[in-house]
C-alpha cells in the first residue's frame, strides 16, 4: 500500500489517487454479487427520497373502514390494524433505517478516526487511556450497550443514533490505530515530520488515507448490522417508537395480531432483510475490491 | 501455564469492577426516580422523599456507587427489584442456568453447522457449493432473528403442529430458539471457516500431502482441518458471547424464563434496578467467556503462551531502551 503511495505523492498525487478509485471500482463492478446489492441499496436510498411521492396514501392516518386488508390491488401490502397501508409506512420507514444506520455509522467513524489517529500517533499515556477506556467499553455486549444508553437517553431519533453509534466508536478508534502503528515509522511519515509538516495535517492528510480502508469495509459492513440492531430495539420498545414507522416497531406492532392476520408481519421483515442483504453483498464486494489480497 | 492463568486471571478483576462502575454511571443518570416508580403514580411528595431517604438515594452519587460496588462484589447482593421487591440476585440465579443453556445449544449447533459448511466452501471453492454455502451464510446474518421467530411459530406451530408456540416444558420447546440464536453465529462460523480452511489449503505441508499421494479426505480432515481450526476458536467465543445478548429477545418471544425475559420485562416495566443488575452480571459473563476463549487459545497454542512469559523481558528490554524500541515493536 505505502510504495504506491509514495510513487503516487512522487507522480504528483491526483492522477494515482483517480487511477487507484477507477481501479477499485473496475474490480467491484465485476463482482456480481456486489453489484446487485449496490442497485437494491440506491432503490432503497430512492425510495427513502421520494416515499411521499410513491404512494397515494398517508403514512400516518388512521382508516379504520380499511383494516386489517388482505394485500390487494389497492393496498399491494395490504393494510394494517388501524387501516392504514403497509407498503407506504414501508416506504416512510426506509428513511427511518437508512439515517439510523447511516448516522450511527457515521458517528462511530467520525470519533473512531478522531480518536484512533490520537492514540495511533501520538502513543504513549494518551494512547493507553483511549486504548484501556476502549477494552472497557467492548466488553460490555453492543446490544446490551445500545439497550443501556437508549433506556438512559429515551426514544428519539438522535438518541437511538447515539445508542447505535457509541460502541462502534472504539471498534473504529482500535481498528485505525492498529494501522497508524503500522505507518507510524515508515519513510513518508518521517520526510512530512521532516518537513516540518503540521501534526494534525500530518495525521489527517497523509496517515489517514493510507490507513481507512479497512475503516471503509467495517463500516459499510456495519450498516447492516446497525439497521438491524434499530430493528431490535423498536422490537423491545426502545429506540425509535410506534406510530413512527419503523421497521422493528411495525414488526413488534403486526406481532401482536399475528393469529388474526400473520401477513402483516411478513412484509416488514422482508423488506428489512432484503436491505440487510444487500448492503452485506456489498459490502463484502467492497472489501475484496479494496484489498483482493483477502480473497481467498 | 498456571502463571499465565494467574496472571490472565488477575488482569480480569479491574475490567469486571470497572464495568460495574461504567453501567451504574450510566444508569445513575437513566430519567424517572426510583422512588416515584416504586411508589407508583399518585404517591405524595412526602411519601417518595422518605422512601429516597430510606433507599440511599438522597446520598451523593460517590456513596452510591460504593454501596452498590460493596453489595456487588462483596454481599453478591444486586437489590431488590422496583416492582415487585423480589430480590434481583436470587432471580438471576433461578434464571442464568436457561440463558446459559441456550447460549451452549446454540453454540453447539453453530459448531457442526457452520464449520462442515465453510470446510465445504472452502474445498469447491468459487464452484456452486461454494456459492450456495456462502449465500446461505449471507442470508443468516440478514433476517432478523425475532421476525424469523415469529415467522417460524406461525408456520411449525400454528399451521403444522409439530412444535410448541413457547415454553420449554417439553424438549421440542428449545428446536426454535436454539436454530433462531444461533443463526448468526452459524453464518459467521462458516464464513470464518471458510476464509481459515482456504488459508490452510494454500500452505506446504498439504501441497507435500498431496505430493506424497495422501487421499484428500485424509489431508483435509487430519492435516487441514486441525491447524484451520484454531481461528475459529475466537469466532467461537465472541459468537457464544453475542448469543448470550441475541437470547434477550428470543427469550422473551419464546417465554423462556431466562435473563433475557427478565430484562425486557424490566424495560417495559422501567424497573432499572433489574436492568443494571442483568447488564452487570451479563457482562461478567461476557468477560468471563473471553477469559476462557483466551486460555483455550494458549493451551491449542503453545506460541501464544510463548509470547506471555517473554513479555517481561521485553518490557525491561524496553524500558532499557525508552521509547524508540517501543514503537518500533
Amino acid at each position: 500500500m505505502h510504495d504506491k503511495t509514495m510513487t503516487g505523492a512522487i507522480a504528483g498525487g491526483k492522477t494515482r489517487k483517480q487511477s487507484q478509485f477507477i481501479e477499485v471500482m473496475r474490480r467491484l463492478m465485476r463482482n456480481k454479487l456486489a453489484v446487485i446489492g449496490m442497485v437494491i441499496f440506491i432503490i432503497y436510498i430512492l425510495i427513502a427520497v421520494f416515499a411521499p411521492l410513491l404512494t397515494p396514501y398517508n403514512y400516518a392516518e388512521f382508516n379504520l373502514v380499511e383494516k386489517n386488508q388482505l394485500p390487494s390491488m389497492a393496498h399491494l401490502c395490504g393494510t394494517d390494524q388501524f387501516g392504514r397501508d403497509i407498503l407506504t409506512r414501508l416506504f416512510v420507514g426506509t428513511r427511518y433505517s437508512l439515517g439510523l444506520g447511516l448516522g450511527a455509522v457515521a458517528l462511530g467513524l467520525v470519533f473512531g478516526v478522531i480518536l484512533g489517529c490520537i492514540a495511533g500517533y501520538f502513543g504513549g499515556w494518551v494512547e493507553e487511556l483511549i486504548m484501556r477506556l476502549g477494552d472497557l467499553i467492548q466488553s460490555i455486549p453492543a446490544m446490551l450497550l445500545a439497550i443501556i444508553i437508549s433506556i438512559v437517553l429515551g426514544s428519539g431519533f438522535i438518541q437511538t443514533i447515539i445508542a447505535l453509534g457509541f460502541g462502534r466508536i472504539t471498534l473504529n478508534a482500535r481498528l485505525l490505530r492498529a494501522q497508524f502503528l503500522s505507518q507510524r515509522r515508515l519513510e513518508y511519515v518521517e520526510a512530512a515530520q521532516a518537513t516540518n509538516c503540521p501534526k494534525i495535517k500530518l495525521m489527517f492528510v497523509h496517515i489517514l488515507p493510507n490507513t481507512i480502508s479497512p475503516l471503509i469495509v467495517s463500516s459499510t459492513m456495519g450498516v447492516g448490522g446497525t439497521i438491524m440492531m434499530a430493528a431490535n430495539l423498536s422490537f423491545i420498545n426502545l429506540g425509535i417508537r410506534p406510530p413512527s414507522p419503523e421497521w422493528g416497531a411495525m414488526i413488534s406492532d403486526a406481532n401482536s395480531m399475528v393469529r388474526s392476520a400473520p401477513f402483516q408481519i411478513l412484509f416488514p421483515g422482508l423488506f428489512l432483510a432484503i436491505f440487510v442483504l444487500a448492503l452485506n453483498l456489498f459490502g463484502d464486494g467492497l472489501r475484496d475490491a479494496l484489498d483482493p489480497k483477502l480473497r481467498d | 501455564m498456571i502463571r499465565y492463568i494467574l496472571k490472565r486471571i488477575l488482569t480480569i478483576i479491574p475490567v469486571v469492577l470497572l464495568v460495574a462502575v461504567v453501567v451504574f454511571t450510566v444508569m445513575y443518570f437513566s430519567p424517572g426516580n426510583p422512588a416515584e416508580i416504586i411508589l407508583g403514580p399518585g404517591a405524595s411528595e412526602e411519601n417518595i422523599h422518605t422512601l429516597e431517604v430510606q433507599l440511599g438515594l438522597d446520598q451523593p452519587y460517590f456513596v452510591q456507587l460504593g454501596r452498590f460496588m460493596f453489595n456487588t462484589f462483596i454481599r453478591f447482593d444486586l437489590g431488590n427489584s422496583y416492582v415487585n421487591d423480589i430480590s434481583i440476585s436470587h432471580e438471576l440465579a433461578m434464571r442464568f442456568p436457561k440463558t446459559l443453556l441456550l447460549a451452549v445449544f446454540a453454540i453447539v449447533l453453530e459448531l457442526i453447522v457452520g464449520i462442515p459448511l465453510g470446510m465445504i466452501a472452502a474445498i469447491k471453492r468459487n464452484r456452486w457449493q461454494d456459492q450456495l454455502c456462502m449465500l446461505f451464510a449471507l442470508i443468516g446474518v440478514s433476517a432478523p432473528a425475532f421476525w424469523l421467530g415469529i415467522e417460524m411459530v406461525l408456520i411449525f406451530s400454528n399451521k403444522l403442529h409439530l412444535l410448541p408456540s413457547s415454553g420449554i416444558s417439553t424438549w421440542t420447546g428449545w428446536i426454535l430458539p436454539v436454530i433462531l440464536v444461533s443463526l448468526r453465529g452459524v453464518a459467521q462460523m462458516a464464513r470464518q471457516a471458510r476464509s481459515s480452511m482456504l488459508e490452510v489449503i494454500k500452505s506446504d505441508y498439504v501441497t507435500t500431502g498431496r505430493a506424497k499421494g495422501l487421499k484428500e479426505g485424509e489431508i483435509m480432515f487430519k492435516y487441514a482441518l486441525p491447524n484451520a481450526l484454531i481461528p475459529l476458536i475466537q469466532t467461537a467465543g465472541n459468537s457464544f458471547a453475542s448469543s448470550l445478548g441475541g437470547a434477550i429477545v428470543i427469550e422473551s418471544l419464546f417465554s423462556i424464563p431466562g435473563i433475557g425475559q427478565y430484562m425486557i420485562q424490566a424495560i417495559g416495566g422501567r424497573d432499572y434496578a433489574v436492568i443494571r443488575g442483568t447488564v452487570v452480571v451479563l457482562s461478567i459473563a461476557f468477560c468471563l467467556i473471553m477469559l476462557i476463549v483466551d486460555l483455550i487459545f494458549a493451551f491449542v497454542d503453545p506460541r501464544i503462551m510463548a509470547q506471555y512469559s517473554s513479555r517481561a523481558k521485553k518490557e525491561r528490554y524496553r524500558a532499557g531502551h525508552g521509547k524508540e524500541v517501543r514503537s518500533n515493536a
